[in-house]
């Protein structure tokens, strides 16, 4: 199994409820809690698994707004788990989920100079480091219903821009939008091979915002016979 | 990258400590300027020993969870700050066998072999300690074997300025110890040049569409999503104005090359005495940690694409 999730930019509409949802689950899941600094304070700051930015592609009038959300990609090739020098840090052989023993991490910051996707986090609090556990303690349980039983994040998702599910099975869900959206994974050129994996944005007829006819001295004396009867 | 004062002086001390061991025992394998006395090559030999435990010691305050700091040996076979601790480790014993052979007058065999595999540590592990960063394919500045390099460079080139200080405080003929700190101090000047040059072009390094897909067009960044500072901008977020790392670059070369070269010079024409040498050994190890917070601040995690840079 290779458990993963699929964020669809096109759908994603920045709200920020994967973040809260995530948040708010695993502050007291088995990676928790997640701390804050100062959450009311003037420097609000904290622990998070999942953080979303907001980007801009091309100029007026092509601009488009991407919303991007960003958590673990539980890749293929992780250098956070390799360069590890505790063990803290592994990747799961049955799902490859990659999480942190909280009881051997040393809080050395070195898997997160090695994650190029910002995916880990160091928690003051506790001196160890924290990351996206894939909800580990929610997909395997069996105490919730069949359907409940995927990352917090996608089941709270209001626009349905999230997928979870297993991207070695060719014909699960992800797979197959992956397949026909043209999915694909970041930075492919740091050969991670993440996981998770991105949908990009339809493209949309160019709205063309010029229409007016250019007018000639008819109309120019036209509007100027407009502009005097409005007086 | 956010400069961390303790790895600062951890790698710059245990740096000189292992240079200064491993040129020790060239010192006395060839009874470079009549040789050391036994009491003063333990002297030495305790006092590089110092300088990588005080090292050490200083790389554990930016754990942020130390007890655990033990676990780090164990993962030899994948990590190199793992295989670093390890070698280190096995440095110490090897290095007081060579110490307690010298005191206790043993064999020569057992002098020059035990010598011989602490000085080969010596050098495994400083490499070790440039491999940390040199294997990190997240930050372009690092990810070059001049890093290596130039670790094990500087490392010896302080050292080597240590060794002729004690070589001017024991009264030896200091003529060799010029002539090899010379040698390793100009390396040490031409590999950092090298780096400097070879870092300056931006190479095939992660761009802002790759690191979010978006490849069609200009990408930019609107909002990081977060109202303060993270984790993430306090690690990765550090910036510094390429006119101050010119600046400082200049500064790296003056102070840690180009006065203990000078100081050479002084030694060799007898003026200035012990105090040249001081100089020349303090303003190498000033000058490598100054490159050493250099090569820090100058570092572009790929992770700033996340937070508006265009290219890393």
């Amino acid at each position: 199994m290779r458990l993963g999730l699929v964020i669809d930019l096109d759908v994603c509409v920045g709200c920020h409820a994967c973040a809260i949802a995530c948040k708010e689950w695993n502050a007291s899941g088995t990676i928790g809690p997640l701390s804050d600094y100062q959450p009311y304070g003037a420097e609000p700051s904290g622990v998070w698994f999942n953080r979303i930015r907001h980007f801009e592609m091309d100029e007026y009038p092509n601009n488009k707004t991407i919303n991007f959300p960003m958590s673990c990609n539980h890749c293929e090739d992780a250098d956070c788990v390799t360069v590890c020098p505790t063990g803290a840090s592994y990747k799961r052989a049955e799902d490859g989920i990659v999480l942190v023993d909280q009881d051997k991490c040393m809080g050395c910051n070195y898997c997160s100079w090695a994650c190029p996707y910002g995916a880990r986090e160091l928690d003051r609090s506790s001196g160890t480091m924290k990351k996206c556990t894939l909800c580990v303690d929610r997909i395997y349980d069996q105490n919730l219903p069949v359907e409940e039983r995927q990352p917090s994040c996608v089941l709270t998702c209001p626009a349905h821009a999230r997928m979870f599910g297993d991207f070695d099975d060719p014909d699960s869900a992800v797979s197959r939008v992956v397949r026909e959206r043209g999915g694909y994974g970041l930075m492919p050129e740091l050969n991670y091979n993440p996981t998770n994996q991105y949908l990009p944005p339809r493209r949309k007829p160019v709205i063309e915002i010029d229409t007016q006819p250019k007018g000639g001295l008819k109309e120019s004396i036209k509007q100027f016979a407009n502009r005097l009867v409005r007086r | 990258m956010h400069p961390a004062f303790s790895v600062i002086f951890f790698t710059v001390a245990s740096g000189a400590g292992f240079g200064l061991f491993s040129l020790l025992f060239i010192a006395d394998t060839f009874k470079l300027g009549g040789g050391f006395s036994q009491d003063q090559l333990v002297a030495g030999g305790l006092m590089a020993m110092g300088l990588v435990v005080f090292g050490l010691l200083s790389s554990t305050f930016h754990l942020a969870n130390p007890k655990n700091a033990w676990r780090a040996f164990s993962r030899f076979r994948t990590s190199w700050l793992s295989r670093e601790g390890v070698f280190a480790m096995v440095f110490m014993p090897l290095a007081l066998i060579y110490l307690a052979s010298i005191m206790f007058d043993a064999p020569g065999w057992l002098r020059e072999t035990s010598g011989f595999l602490t000085a080969v540590l010596a050098w495994i592990t400083v490499f070790s300690t440039g491999m940390i960063y040199a294997c990190l394919k997240t930050i372009r500045q690092w990810n070059t074997p001049l890093v290596p390099a130039n670790y094990l460079a500087l490392g010896y080139a302080s050292g080597s300025l240590l060794l002729l200080l004690g070589a001017v405080i024991a009264g030896l003929d200091t003529t060799p110890y010029i002539a090899m700190s010379a040698l390793i101090v100009s390396i040490a000047a031409v590999l950092k040049a090298i780096y400097y040059f070879w870092i300056r072009s931006p190479g095939l390094s992660p761009t802002i569409n790759t690191a979010t897909g978006l490849t069609r067009a200009g990408v930019k960044l609107l909002d990081t999503g977060h109202t303060h500072g993270t984790f993430l901008t306090q690690e990765f977020g550090f910036k510094l104005a390429r006119k101050k790392a010119g600046l400082l670059k200049l500064l790296v070369f003056v102070i840690g090359f180009g006065v203990p070269g000078l100081m050479l010079v002084w030694v060799f024409n007898q003026q200035g005495g012990q105090l040249a040498a001081v100089v020349a050994a303090v303003a190498g190890l000033a000058g490598a940690a100054m490159e050493r917070w250099l090569f820090f601040a100058e570092a572009r995690h790929v992770v700033n694409l996340y937070h508006g840079a265009q290219r890393c």
